[in-house]
């Protein structure tokens, strides 16, 4: 399996010299980076290869990468039916980069960038609609990035008073629990309760 | 129409416009919570844009902070009609990142019971779909039928309906002798009432006047659109990952792959009512496995990733620890991404998992097939009565749980 899919790799590389800038096989997956100019004639190039046939969009979706100079992978995974292989092709974007949409190519791609839009705000040039989707009418941030808090920032409740649905500051009656429970010798990087004088006499010595 | 204006008395002609409805999200047709906002020109469907996310609970962003084992059950509240072929997904995704084998008996106990999920599906999906083109008798007959179903879940697990009953490296409990038993004779009484709601639909004149002919889908649609499941299978394409990317012990099975012809509504209905009795001989070749010596032994592959037996806890302070550690740290799963897909009753569904070498998933994607299919919906309906939309929604087999997450 993943000798064919090597094989695959090496063919598509020396066949698009301009677009791959790397690719590897690990779980018996192939992935391809490709620079972010070139994701349009690069998947029309995977959907109309005779050896690729790569001709179905499976999935479309980002990672976040806040520490990174190039924030977002933008990930797609194709499907050839015909063939019965699969592939990764894997973009990094800066955060305010625009990506060409591969909609004309692929019409599958809208919805999938239109929640990319929503869940992490990448803009994409040539989309016909490119509205919220998952979100409320009217929501506000991205709700995927890591920056974005799992509890959000507004809540909703219907106003007895006003007799229509309000929004409002969230408000949490106890504060969000996220337990790390992570042993102390590999995960945390606070100090423990208890161990502040040792930290002094350190400090002492 | 705005009657009021005659443009001309003598004619008669009057001014027309398009209409605009809301259809849902409280519609009985609309299959949980879907919104359609559609254009109509007098009774044909010219644009449909569908509203979706009002079930969205940001399954995504809560798996980023819970660990592997603490996201499984948010699998079962995704595709609610099949909960367990989803979770193996996950867990596929998460055996195949760690390289753990999953115990024969275990992987037979996994085909007998997504096939299960299969056909609880598939009644759900046929006659909910009859209902919607006026048959009102197909639900009762098949509920009752789901609902035994759902017995053999609940002796298996404990829940009807959010079982997380895979988990990584296995299943959670082993099957007691009498519940195969139990399943064996239901697969026995089961092809009656199969034939049942076949008489009642196959050839009733009202339900293929209103299914035959309509939402038809050509090769190129279910490219361009990224179909799976039946959508491509109706069409006439033999495409099952259980056969064409064996997963589990897939292909120590015998099964066929029904296809239609037509690739329209009526089509799809047939290929479901055909994948239904083909679970059903997988269901009956699982069981005669699961009885044979080699379908003995544990149903978890013991290690970091699984608990210890009941008996090793109370005997070893290292199981104890291990116990503990597992349920409360969870286990920690290499830095990799992986892609695992599994044959869902509606389609591939899809697990994107990216690890950072912690005990909780860096980002998971979730790839629903029915957020494909639903996609299709502007296209598919463009042409159509508005009764038609009815019957291409149910025929789509679309979940709110998994297409907002």
């Amino acid at each position: 399996m993943s000798a064919a899919l090597k094989e695959l790799g090496a063919m598509i590389e020396a066949k698009r010299p301009d677009c791959v800038l790397s690719w590897s096989v690990e779980n018996d997956e192939l992935t391809v980076n490709v620079a972010p100019a070139s994701v349009v004639s690069f998947s029309e190039f995977l959907k109309t290869d005779q050896t690729c046939q790569f001709s179905t969009l499976v999935d479309m979706t980002a990672v976040d990468y806040p520490t990174r100079d190039n924030r977002f992978d933008m990930v797609y995974h194709f499907l050839s039916m015909y063939q019965n292989q699969r592939i990764r092709m894997k973009v990094a974007i800066r955060e305010e980069e625009m990506l060409a949409s591969i909609v004309d190519i692929f019409p599958a791609a809208n919805w999938f960038e239109r929640e990319i839009f929503d869940m992490f705000g990448i803009l994409f040039t040539g989309h016909p609609d490119l509205r919220r989707i998952l979100t409320d009418y009217g929501f506000r941030g991205h709700p995927l990035r890591k920056d974005f808090p799992t509890t959000g920032y507004v809540e909703l409740r219907y106003d007895e008073a006003e007799k229509r649905v309000v929004y409002e500051p969230v408000n949490l009656v106890q504060e969000y629990r996220q337990f790390d429970f992570m042993s102390p010798w590999e995960g945390a990087k606070y100090v423990l309760p208890g161990d502040e004088k040792s930290e002094d006499e350190e400090a002492k010595a | 129409m705005d009657g009021s204006k005659f443009n001309d008395v003598l004619t008669g002609e009057q001014k027309i416009r398009n209409f605009n409805i809301n259809f849902g999200p409280q519609h009985p047709a609309a299959h949980g919570v879907l919104r359609l906002v559609l254009e109509l020109d007098g009774e044909i469907v010219e644009r449909c844009d569908p509203h979706i996310g009002l079930l969205h609970r940001g399954t995504e962003k809560l798996m980023e902070s819970r660990t592997y084992l603490q996201n499984l059950p948010y699998f079962d509240r995704l595709d609610y009609v099949s909960p367990m072929n989803q979770e193996h997904a996950w867990c596929l995704a998460i055996e195949k990142l760690t390289g753990t084998k999953v115990p024969r008996r275990a992987s037979l106990i996994r085909v007998l019971y997504s096939e299960i999920g299969r056909v609880l599906n598939h009644l759900l999906n046929i006659t909910t779909q009859a209902m919607d083109v006026g048959a009102l008798t197909p639900p009762l007959w098949g509920f009752e039928e789901r609902e035994k179903l759902m017995v053999f879940y609940e002796r298996a697990c404990g829940a009807r309906l959010h079982a997380a009953y895979f988990r990584p490296g296995g299943v959670h409990q082993d099957l007691p002798d009498d519940l195969i038993d139990d399943i064996e004779e239901w697969c026995g009484t089961f092809p009656a009432v199969m034939d049942d709601i076949d008489g009642l639909l196959t050839d009733n004149r009202i339900f293929k006047q209103r299914n035959a002919d309509i939402g038809i889908i050509t090769e190129q649609d279910i490219l361009d659109y990224g179909f799976s499941g039946v959508m491509v299978r109706g069409s006439g394409l033999a495409w099952d990952l259980r056969r064409a990317q064996p997963y589990e012990c897939y292909n120590e099975f015998e099964f066929e792959i029904p296809v239609g012809k037509n690739g329209d509504c009526y089509d799809r209905y047939l290929c479901r009512m055909e994948e239904m009795r083909q679970s059903l001989s997988i269901m009956k070749q699982a069981i005669a496995k699961l009885r044979e010596p080699e379908g003995q032994g544990d149903v978890m592959a013991r290690g970091k990733m699984t608990p210890p037996s009941r008996g090793d806890m109370k005997r070893s302070m290292e199981a104890l620890i291990h116990h503990f550690k597992l349920y409360t740290e969870g286990f920690h799963v290499p830095e990799g991404e992986v892609y695992a897909a599994v044959e869902a009753p509606k389609g591939e569904f899809g697990v994107y998992l990216v690890a950072d070498g912690t005990n909780k998933p860096y980002r998971a994607k979730l790839r629903a097939p029915g957020f494909l299919h639903l996609q299709a919906m502007d296209y598919m309906c463009k042409g159509h009565q508005l009764a038609d939309v009815a019957a291409i929604i149910g025929t789509m087999d679309v979940v709110f749980g998994e297409i907002d997450r």
